[in-house]
């Protein structure tokens, strides 16, 4: 029936991916809600943390990838909430789909829409934060890296608790912890692409890829015992 | 009549009344002699430290713990990686049971870290590497355990907490390198002051006899646990056999009024 | 390819646990190729985890279960690609439209996008509807969806769990032509209803589920007598 082999995981990914992107375009989600919390929340460490004293300034490049984070958990949690619905899960199981086909699929609509919504928000934090955006090159780097990592830690995990009761409040508390590293390292990396620090901002894009890498690799393993299992 | 495997296996155990044995006795009281012995040579034997004067006492303690936390979480790795592949019970408890005793003994670490901050420093935290990675790994293997609290099948809770052990122990270098590099840019220095402190005689002593001692306690720990979990589980499914039977006997109950009525209701 | 004598389903003592219940409790079948076998029983008597066990989506613990030739007890998935399921839920996208749901799941399960179509119309689902998205459909309507899915499979065992629940008259005449028309290629269905004039007269053949096991089969009910119920410890055989 289907093709075997890489061919095969690919053409699953491509088939996965466009559902997730499909769905999104249709329901926009994304759009109407989780960018929506990730502008409030921008708003409201402003609030917190007062524009006028320079914390705020000092704060940016944290605080921006706080908020990634946040808005990473909504997705994950929209991208697997469907599918925990109406069986869908069965269904996927019954079909031919390879299950690191379906993992990859979903991770790649993930990235999609967190690198979107990433774009969105350096503009946000540019224009209220009064960021000067300077290297791109390293910023694109460090983005893009943090981005698989969380792309691929999120999937792995929301695989996980797809059919947990709980899961709402139990994505976070497992997710979050394993993106400490992509935290500090996304952090550090995007201080120095700003000139805000002096140090070598590509070790941490090193560092973040390793991380992507080694979790895209892992979930895509781990995919199959969750989906058949967990 | 219906057998299955897992009755078989109910079978051929033997109802032990307790989770001890001459091995775990001989653990037990050896630890406990050890720990005798840590603290007279810990505390009082051994000199203070040129450097960090009486506070090196706790090294005695705080590297034997983080280490065995370690070795547990490495154990929770192995566990989980042989459960999905052989997806025998025997791995999936050794490797919750390893992971229960690697979270108690990563908050203690943090706890005479703290103490030693707090005497060194004049505070309970400062976010030098070593506390802050332990912290953060902490905080990750709750979430192991919190999984492993949700009520579902042995087979379902056993997927999912071997995931989190492989997803956790792949993150533990990555956390470290991380904070290593981040807070060596503030010059934060490591606990002791130096990353190895220079110690002789029988601060060696007591170090090693230290990290010793905590194996033998380790050990003791994770065999009882262990033990423990495997009884659960046997008690859990000893009824079986009785399950199927009660199952099948709905039929009969059922039978009965399906004669009588028309089976169109829902 | 499996030799053409072996039962598409054959089950020996099979048991089932949902967690650790026993849902199934020793069930004995054998379902041959071009059958179409009716479940009946009563709510709870496990005819839907037969269904799902069957399709591979629950684990058989113990006994003998062998579909389409291939060991459930040894790897359950390996079958799944060649059953067709209609569970109680509906494996819709809400979001999407019907034609993009019956597409997705066409073409994840190899088959194409014309397939899809060709089933939607087969099932009745009309055109207008294609584009709307699926939660603006009726149950009824979201059923016809749901089985064109299975119908573009072109599955060789349709397990079907009350396929006529929440269809019109017309709905039901579809689904019992789909049944017959399977079973005239060759595929196999084994079908779980509480509609039981309707039922019996597509099924070849009835099987009582009851507590976890096979109570009473067709060749017992030609007769009018049901089989005494304190019997279910001894395997009740099936007739052919």
């Amino acid at each position: 029936m289907r093709t075997e082999g890489v061919r095969g995981v690919v053409a699953d990914a491509a088939l996965v991916a466009g559902k997730d992107l499909r769905l999104e375009r249709r329901s926009k989600v994304g759009l109407s809600q989780v960018l929506p919390f990730a502008l409030l929340v921008i708003l409201l460490f402003a609030f917190a943390l007062d524009p006028d004293r320079r914390v705020l300034g000092a704060a940016t490049p944290g605080l921006y990838w706080m908020v990634v984070l946040f808005s990473a958990v909504l997705a994950v949690q929209r991208s697997f909430g469907v599918e925990g619905e109406d069986d869908v899960l069965d269904a996927l199981r019954l079909s031919g789909l390879s299950a690191p086909g379906i993992f990859l699929g979903k991770v790649a609509a993930l990235m999609v829409q967190l690198l979107a919504l990433e774009f969105v928000l350096a503009i946000a934090v540019a224009v209220f934060y009064g960021t000067e955006i300077s290297g791109i090159l390293l910023l694109a780097g460090v983005t893009t890296t943090a981005t698989v990592g969380i792309a691929a830690a999120g999937g792995t995990y929301g695989g996980l608790v797809a059919r947990i009761r709980g899961r709402d409040t139990l994505l976070p508390l497992l997710l979050l912890p394993l993106l400490a590293p992509v935290l500090i390292s996304a952090t550090r990396g995007t201080e120095v692409a700003l000139g805000r620090d002096a140090g070598p901002g590509w070790p941490w894009v090193g560092l973040l890829g390793i991380f992507g890498a080694v979790y895209l690799t892992l979930g895509a393993l781990l995919f199959r015992p969750l989906l058949e299992d967990a | 009549m219906t057998t299955t495997t897992t009755q078989a296996a109910s079978d051929r155990r033997v109802a032990p009344t307790s989770t001890s044995s001459t091995a775990t006795r001989v653990l037990g009281i050896s630890s406990l002699v050890g720990l005798a012995l840590l603290v007279i040579f810990g505390v009082f034997v051994s000199p203070p430290d040129a450097e960090l004067g009486q506070t090196i006492r706790i090294l005695y303690m705080h590297v034997p713990t983080v280490s065995v936390a370690y070795l547990a979480f490495l154990i929770t790795a192995v566990g989980s990686a042989m459960y999905l592949w052989k997806r025998t019970e025997f791995w999936d408890l050794l490797a919750a049971s390893a992971a229960e005793i690697g979270v108690v003994f990563f908050g203690l670490t943090i706890l005479n870290g703290m103490l030693w901050g707090k005497i060194t420093w004049g505070v309970f935290w400062r976010w030098e590497p070593r506390l802050t990675t332990t912290a953060v790994l902490l905080l990750t293997y709750l979430g192991y355990l919190a999984v492993r609290a949700i009520p579902a099948d042995p087979r379902t809770r056993a997927t999912r907490s071997a995931a989190i052990g492989l997803l956790a122990v792949v993150n533990i270098p990555i956390v470290h390198k991380a904070v290593d590099w981040w807070r060596g840019l503030h010059q934060e220095r490591t606990i002791f002051g130096t990353t190895k402190p220079e110690i002789q005689g029988t601060q060696a002593f007591a170090a090693y006899l230290g990290l010793a001692v905590f194996l033998l306690l380790f050990a003791w720990l994770l065999i009882h646990r262990f033990r423990v979990a495997f009884l659960a589980e046997r008690a859990a499914e000893s009824g079986l056999g009785a399950a199927i039977a009660e199952r099948r006997q709905e039929a009969s109950e059922s039978s009965a009024t399906a004669v009588s009525h028309s089976e169109g209701d829902r | 390819m499996r030799p053409t004598l072996e039962p598409v389903i054959h089950l020996r003592s099979a048991v089932a646990l949902i967690g650790r219940f026993p849902a199934l409790a020793g069930v004995d079948l054998d379902v041959e190729s071009g059958e179409v076998v009716l479940l009946r029983g009563p709510n709870g008597a496990g005819k839907t985890t037969l269904l799902r066990a069957c399709a591979g989506l629950v684990p058989v613990v113990s006994g003998v279960a062998r579909v389409l030739g291939s060991d459930l007890v040894a790897d359950r998935s390996a079958v799944r690609r060649r059953v067709g399921l209609l569970g109680h839920a509906t494996h819709l996208y809400d979001d999407l439209s019907v034609s993009e749901n019956v597409d997705f799941w066409s073409r994840a399960s190899g088959a194409t996008s014309a397939d899809g179509r060709a089933a939607l119309d087969r099932l009745g689902v009309a055109s207008r509807l294609h584009e709307l998205p699926v939660r603006s459909l009726s149950a009824g309507q979201r059923r016809r969806v749901s089985l064109a899915s299975v119908l573009a499979r072109r599955p060789e065992l349709w397990l079907l769990d009350e396929p006529h629940a929440g269809l019109d008259a017309a709905g039901r005449d579809v689904v019992d032509g789909l049944m017959a028309e399977a079973a005239s290629v060759g595929a196999t269905v084994l079908f779980a209803s509480h509609e039981l004039e309707r039922a019996e007269s597509v099924a070849h053949r009835t099987v009582v589920v009851a507590g976890g096991v096979i109570q009473v089969d067709d060749s017992a009910l030609e007769h009018g007598i049901p089989e005494n119920p304190s019997r279910s410890d001894t395997e009740v055989s099936d007739e052919d």
